[in-house]
């Protein structure tokens, strides 16, 4: 590790005015489980590492007057999974609960799973998130890369396991920083964004904004699942993963959302496949045919091909999942359709 | 211990081991974890801590960049948290803080001033150790400190495991010798309170 600087505020305004200390390099600790590898590794390089962990404020989960739940950004996954104020988000229980390893659980907090860097290897190698401007990827080994949102140079997926379930939940964010007692909220889909150039970042924040709060809206009536592909169990990332919050009624989709992990370089929200399921009965067959449309327009790189298929699959049985129906397991084909390579490497623009 | 200004560990500090930690203990310092009343210092180098170690009180000489696993295995010669994966992903370093499984490895151990530590060296009259022995949960040993200290966290909060939520619940530690099948048993074992007879 890089030598660097500690200090453990004990409230939000110290944690503002040192995380925007000017001058320097400066990033939060919370759980440490992402962090403190990618600080060995020298990817990350701070100058002053600021632990939030310790300050009161963020410790806690709450529900305020309009029903809102709000939980800090020391609240660790296990805490959260426990408190009963959880159960009706069904779909963001399921993702912790798919994190199946204790130390993960205790030690890592909710925002600091949705604030996970990349784990591409070119990144984790020190190649920059875009690694030679999305080159290296394409030539190289890329089974586990976009496939959608990557005809820019950026091919990496996001990282977090969360992202797609909260998004679908219609989760917003309170960030503080880097004014004193400047606090702004934003849809937690609007977190993240596809990075352009070496040098911006997979998420908006600014150099001393902290995200201080998740905040779940009332869960209403609607129903939710997340559904994971995964190689094995454990703490992998998964290769696919979908998540859905469904308003429906008398048997007919009223509203839906639709989110894609593992897939894009941000939380993949699939709107018009979402708007195009309003309307229908909640059947295999139309889930199958929801998952088809929500991968629209993804194009494999070498070797990942096969992820465009597991999508789909996510997004079926994360319907299924959300209506109580079976998942199901090896239930024929899915319908194939040609794949679309990228093989050149991406132009400048 | 010399108020020195010698970074990192040296190799002869270590050997002075718990004594160095014992006279450590005496000299007045600025340590984080002590007084919560001061202004928020920006910690820089080397800094005492205290802290609890396998119910102990302990003072510690750390820099910001020193893992709660460095700490433990240099400081206070307690080796069995094993240093196996950069991001803690092995689940090898795996201690108890305050209670809480975390992985040592990435942990900073200033982040831990204060707080009281239980690594596997106090668990050797506990039950889960000798479940492990008796089923052959183990085969070169490496990952077995890591898996007992998880093992002793997650009963604690599971005493009534089905063989399922077991498998589940110990997926943060990996054993490259796969004895899974026998880490299984022995913790059926415990769950069912065959340890006691």
């Amino acid at each position: 590790m890089k030598r660097f600087h500690y200090a453990q505020p004990r409230s939000e305004q110290e944690a503002v005015s040192l995380l925007a200390t000017p001058g320097k390099e400066t990033v939060a600790l919370a759980g440490g489980t992402d962090l403190v590898g990618l600080l060995k590794r020298m990817v990350v390089t701070p100058d002053l590492v600021v632990n939030v962990g310790e300050i009161r404020t963020l410790q806690d989960i709450d529900h305020d007057a309009e029903g809102n739940l709000w939980i800090g950004a020391a609240v660790h996954l296990d805490e959260f999974l426990r408190d009963r104020r959880s159960d009706p988000y069904a779909s963001a229980k399921q993702v912790i609960q798919g994190i199946s390893s204790i130390q993960l659980q205790a030690q890592g907090t909710l925002i600091g799973e949705l604030l996970r860097r990349p784990n591409c290897w070119y990144f984790r190698d020190g190649h920059g998130l875009l690694a030679k401007q999305g080159t290296m990827v394409i030539e190289g080994a890329n089974r586990y890369h976009a496939i959608l949102g990557n005809r820019g140079p950026a091919k990496f997926v996001n990282a977090s396991r969360l992202a797609p379930a909260l998004i679908s939940l219609g989760a917003r964010l309170r960030v503080i920083g880097p004014e004193p007692d400047q606090e702004t909220f934003l849809d937690l889909a609007d977190l993240y964004r596809t990075p352009t150039s070496e040098g911006e970042n997979e998420n908006v924040l600014a150099p001393g904004q902290l995200v201080s709060h998740l905040i779940l809206p009332p869960h209403g009536n609607r129903i939710s699942a997340a559904y994971e592909v995964r190689h094995g169990e454990g703490p992998d990332p998964p290769l696919a993963s979908a998540a859905v919050s469904l308003d429906v009624r008398l048997g007919r989709v009223q509203e839906a959302r639709i989110v894609l992990g593992q897939v894009a370089p941000v939380p993949w929200v699939a709107a018009e496949a979402a708007a195009h399921f309003v309307g229908k009965t909640i059947t295999e067959e139309s889930a199958e045919q929801t998952g088809v449309e929500s991968v629209a327009g993804a194009i494999a790189l070498s070797e990942n091909d096969y992820k465009i298929q597991l999508a789909q699959v996510a997004v079926k049985r994360a319907i299924l999942r959300a209506a109580g129906l079976e998942t199901g397991g090896l239930d024929g084909p899915m319908p194939q359709r040609p794949v679309e390579r990228q093989t050149e490497p991406t132009p400048l623009v | 211990m010399s108020q020195s200004t010698s970074k990192g560990f040296s190799r002869r500090e270590f050997l002075r081991g718990s004594s160095a930690a014992a006279a450590a203990s005496s000299v007045a310092s600025t340590a984080i974890g002590q007084d919560t009343a001061v202004a928020p210092q920006v910690v820089t180098g080397e800094t005492s801590i205290t802290l609890k170690i396998n119910g102990e009180s302990k003072t510690a000489k750390v820099e910001p960049r020193t893992t709660l696993l460095d700490m433990l295995r240099y400081q206070f010669d307690l080796t069995a948290a094993k240093p196996v994966s950069a991001d803690g992903s092995s689940g090898a370093s795996t201690v108890l803080v305050d209670g809480r499984p975390v992985m040592a490895s990435s942990t900073l151990a200033l982040s831990v001033a204060g707080k009281e530590i239980t690594t596997c060296e106090s668990l050797v009259d506990d039950e889960v150790p000798r479940a492990f022995v008796e089923h052959d949960a183990q085969q070169c040993g490496f990952c077995t400190p890591g898996f007992v200290v998880a093992v002793r966290a997650f009963l604690n909060q599971h005493p009534d495991a089905t063989e399922e939520q077991i498998l589940a619940g110990l997926n943060g530690n990996i054993c490259r010798c796969g004895t899974y099948a026998n880490v299984l048993q022995a913790v059926v074992s415990l769950v069912k309170g065959e340890q006691n007879g």
